[in-house]
């Protein structure tokens, strides 16, 4: 039933034919590319706030898009737009300002950060109240109109409809760290379903302040390796002890295979299949028998009508944390079987951090340069774990044919979200 | 949707809100003749009104205490929901099919402690280096597991925890029309063959300063006696915030018919659309958005479910809409579900969803929700509903529900 234009299961076949990407190494696909195959690391001392008394100082931060004062909104919203504008204009797709399909974007949470709550509290109040209710009485005031951005939580979504013109409701949504590949996943399945012939999908994150930083450390998962911050990531590394906080937007165009070639666009890949699963175990780990993580992965394979040995090469989402490198060999294992061995495996974590909302979209957008490329990106500061055996590409790029990729997500509140990417027919 | 053979069916109705708890309960108090009174608390909260949630024993669907440890209320009160959704679809405990099934969840943030905000900023007002105290509190004071009941896709994450429903989750956020979307990709994929059996819903707890002052930020809440969401345009307009738990069953008709479940309704369309609302206007967008329907007016009658949610200009947008239905034919009956429960926000369009199954389910119609002509006169018999949701700042939506067809496929 597969052919160049409908898939094993009669669908129609959906290409990429756009990529745009922000990182901490740098603003633009190539920037980010080039610094991620020669092994370059994206983090460094926190320089945004003071970190006195915190137990992590180091981060991805994106220091260089031009949005001060720092705000979670602004510079995700920033970075959001860069990354889209950089996909559209590779894909040559649609008008300006008028982009030929849907939005799906993930975003972080929309919440008023301290300066806010300060700025909102501090104002003098008609009621001499204090807290919340001294808060609420300076809101009414309309002195601080300014801030609705920050908590309306489509705000990010609807500045990008209005900039690229995209087509009715933009989604907005959030499945954690597993949230960039949703953004695949619903694009996939409505071009699929012949509900548009193109999407936008976009993730981005930009939660490097002082509470976004402090509550994950009280979950106790990110690295306190501040010393050598470009050692602090490392993925499927025995001494592994966290991940490190990053930020970061991804954008892909997607688009029915038909219509991409009918308009004569550069194929750049095709997005073979999506596949999730919830995990019920725990809020932030995962089964110990990691059922989940295999459902996805194997829910997968086959909405992509792929085989686990046609798996070339698995771009991880290796956190760095004891907890996920571990479930995500075990998973991959299960699926891989003894294949897994000689199945190359990196983490893009190592160099530009953790991007949390954002991850699965910079992933895809390295996975599809992996394959446009032929060049697998590294994982830097790898200090084999004997417990996972795993060839994990170390360094620096390594030469390799690429035909098909499994970029893995997973996230808090038993996310998992997996995609299969090939290279376009010959 | 239309074309296909696979019906989207609404199988299991979970609903809590400031009147009651459960499909039945509701129909009750809003379906008898003597009109529901709304339940609100105009003091605690003065200026602003809420209509609180009526008293629950979470640990009905929550049996654990370390479950509802690990949540914020907006969280159990979704989780609870569910569980009365599921269980009202015959689900509860049947891990083969719970397994199976897929989550679309609307829902915004999570619950921040109030208690601590406040001493902080009295404390960094008084500090010599805010930022140092700052890191220093918030290292000391934050209570580690908080975050999980902040994150918006966390009330996915506990559904699957308490009531094993593991298919998998997603969680679309942006108020009114996160609600909107949610069901509308459950439907999607109920049509195209993407999937089986779908819990699709939200939650809000409004009883917290942290959810009014992010409304009061964008003046959306209304002040003033408390009066139905068609009359509050003299006040400037706004919502009154409702605590609410919707969630809907939603399942393709020949899975259900398959394991023998019954339908409440039909989810026949589901539309949305985003308007500027700089130059273009909610009225005309909606109007598009009912002509894309294609109803056919074989008699006048139309019921109407109105989402309005009394915020302003956009609630009298909606009136204009609903006024040149005549020129479609149709002579809308109008209940706005917002006066009597609340304003839902992610919750608003499931809470509606549900109600109108419930009175599709019963052939029969609500009687006003608020003392305004808009609502005036008893309306026919429902044989099909139309569900509008204007988002308050963003956003236009409409459904369509109607009775099951047990011939579907």
């Amino acid at each position: 039933m597969a052919s160049r234009t409908r898939d094993h299961k009669g669908r129609p076949v959906v290409a990429v034919t756009g990529l745009g990407l922000v990182t901490s190494l740098g603003a633009g696909k190539h920037t980010s590319w080039a610094g991620l195959v020669t092994g370059q690391s994206g983090i460094k001392p926190i320089t945004r706030f003071p970190t006195d008394g915190l137990k992590t100082t180091i981060a991805g931060t994106v220091d260089d898009m031009d949005v001060a004062p720092y705000a979670a909104h602004d510079l995700s919203a920033r970075m959001a737009e860069a990354a889209a504008a950089e996909a559209i204009a590779q894909a040559r797709i649609g008008r300006r300002s008028h982009f030929p399909g849907p939005l799906i974007i993930a975003t972080p949470p929309s919440e008023l950060e301290w300066p806010h709550l300060r700025r909102l509290h501090g104002a003098s109040s008609a009621t001499g109240g204090e807290g919340y209710a001294q808060m609420l009485a300076n809101a009414r005031t309309r002195a601080f109109d300014d801030l609705a951005r920050h908590v309306r939580f489509a705000a990010i979504a609807d500045r990008l409809k209005a900039a690229f013109g995209t087509q009715g409701e933009p989604l907005s949504i959030c499945t954690a760290c597993a949230s960039g590949a949703t953004t695949i996943q619903l694009g996939l399945e409505a071009i699929r379903r012949g509900d548009t012939e193109a999407a936008l999908c976009v993730g981005t994150d930009a939660t490097v302040h002082p509470e976004g930083l402090i509550r994950f450390s009280l979950l106790s998962a990110l690295s306190t390796a501040n010393a050598e911050p470009t050692k602090a990531s490392k993925p499927f590394s025995k001494n592994r002890d966290g991940f490190v906080m990053a930020e970061g937007a991804g954008a892909l165009v997607l688009e029915s295979y038909d219509s991409a070639r009918a308009r004569g666009a550069r194929v750049l890949a095709i997005v073979r299949g999506c596949g999730e699963k919830a995990d019920e175990h725990h809020r932030t780990r995962s089964r110990p028998d990691g059922a989940a993580v295999i459902g996805a992965i194997r829910k997968t394979l086959d909405d992509a009508g792929v085989e686990p040995h046609e798996i070339d090469y698995v771009n991880a989402h290796g956190t760095s944390t004891p907890e996920n490198d571990r479930m995500e060999y075990i998973a991959l294992g299960a699926v891989l079987g003894d294949r897994l061995r000689d199945t190359p495996i990196s983490s893009n974590k190592s160099m530009v951090g953790h991007t949390l909302i954002a991850a699965g979209s910079v992933e895809a957008v390295f996975s599809v340069l992996t394959i446009e490329s032929g060049l697998l990106p590294p994982t830097i500061n790898y200090d084999p774990d004997p417990d996972l055996p795993l060839d994990v590409v170390p360094d620096i790029g390594r030469a390799a044919r690429v035909g098909t990729v499994l970029s893995n997500s997973f996230g808090f509140g038993g996310q998992n979200v997996c995609v299969v990417f090939s290279a376009e027919p010959a | 949707m239309a074309e296909s053979g696979r019906e989207v069916w609404i199988t299991g109705i979970g609903l809590v809100s400031s009147l009651t708890e459960g499909a039945d309960a509701h129909w009750q108090a809003l379906s008898s003749t003597a009109a529901a009174r709304p339940v609100v608390d105009g003091t605690r909260f003065a200026p602003y009104a809420v209509h609180p949630l009526t008293p629950l024993d979470f640990t009905k669907q929550i049996p654990r205490t370390s479950d509802q440890r690990q949540m914020e209320r907006w969280q159990r009160i979704g989780v609870y929901a569910a569980g009365l959704a599921l269980a009202d679809a015959g689900l509860a405990g049947d891990q083969a099919t719970l397994d199976r099934v897929d989550l679309c969840i609307a829902a915004g943030n999570g619950e921040r402690d109030l208690a601590l905000d406040a001493r902080l900023l009295a404390a960094l007002d008084d500090s010599e280096s805010p930022e140092h105290t700052l890191n220093r509190e918030l290292a000391a004071g934050l209570r580690p597991t908080l975050y999980l009941g902040q994150l918006s896709n966390l009330l996915a994450g506990n559904i699957s925890i308490v009531h094993k429903a593991t298919g998998s989750s997603r969680t679309f956020k942006g108020e009114e029309m996160a609600g909107v979307s949610a069901v509308a990709d459950a439907a999607s994929r109920i049509t195209a063959d993407q999937g089986d059996i779908f819990l699709a819903g939200g939650a809000l707890n409004t009883e917290r300063e942290d959810l009014l002052l992010g409304c009061e930020i964008t003046h959306a809440l209304a002040t003033g006696p408390y009066r139905s969401v068609w009359e509050r345009s003299a006040d400037g307009g706004g919502i009154v915030p409702g605590s609410v738990g919707a969630f809907l069953v939603l399942e393709a008709s020949s899975h259900a018919q398959k394991r023998g479940a019954a339908p409440y309704a039909r989810l026949s369309r589901i539309l949305s659309e985003r308007t500027s609302r700089n130059g273009e206007q909610s009225a005309t967008t909606a109007l598009r958005l009912f002509d894309d329907l294609s109803l056919k007016p074989e008699n006048s009658d139309l019921c109407v479910l109105s989402g309005a949610s009394g915020v302003e200009p956009v609630t009298t947008e909606e009136r204009k809409f609903l006024e040149t239905l005549d020129q479609r034919g149709f002579d809308p009956c109008v209940r706005a579900w917002g006066s009597v429960l609340g304003h839902g926000m992610e919750a608003h369009f499931p809470t509606g969803l549900a109600l109108a199954a419930l009175a599709i389910s019963k052939g029969a119609f609500y009687p006003p929700f608020g003392p305004t002509e808009v609502e005036a006169g008893y309306g026919p018999p429902a044989a099909r509903i139309l569900l509008t949701c204007f988002g308050h700042w963003r956003g236009e939506g409409l459904a369509l529900v109607e009775p099951a067809r047990e011939s579907a496929e």
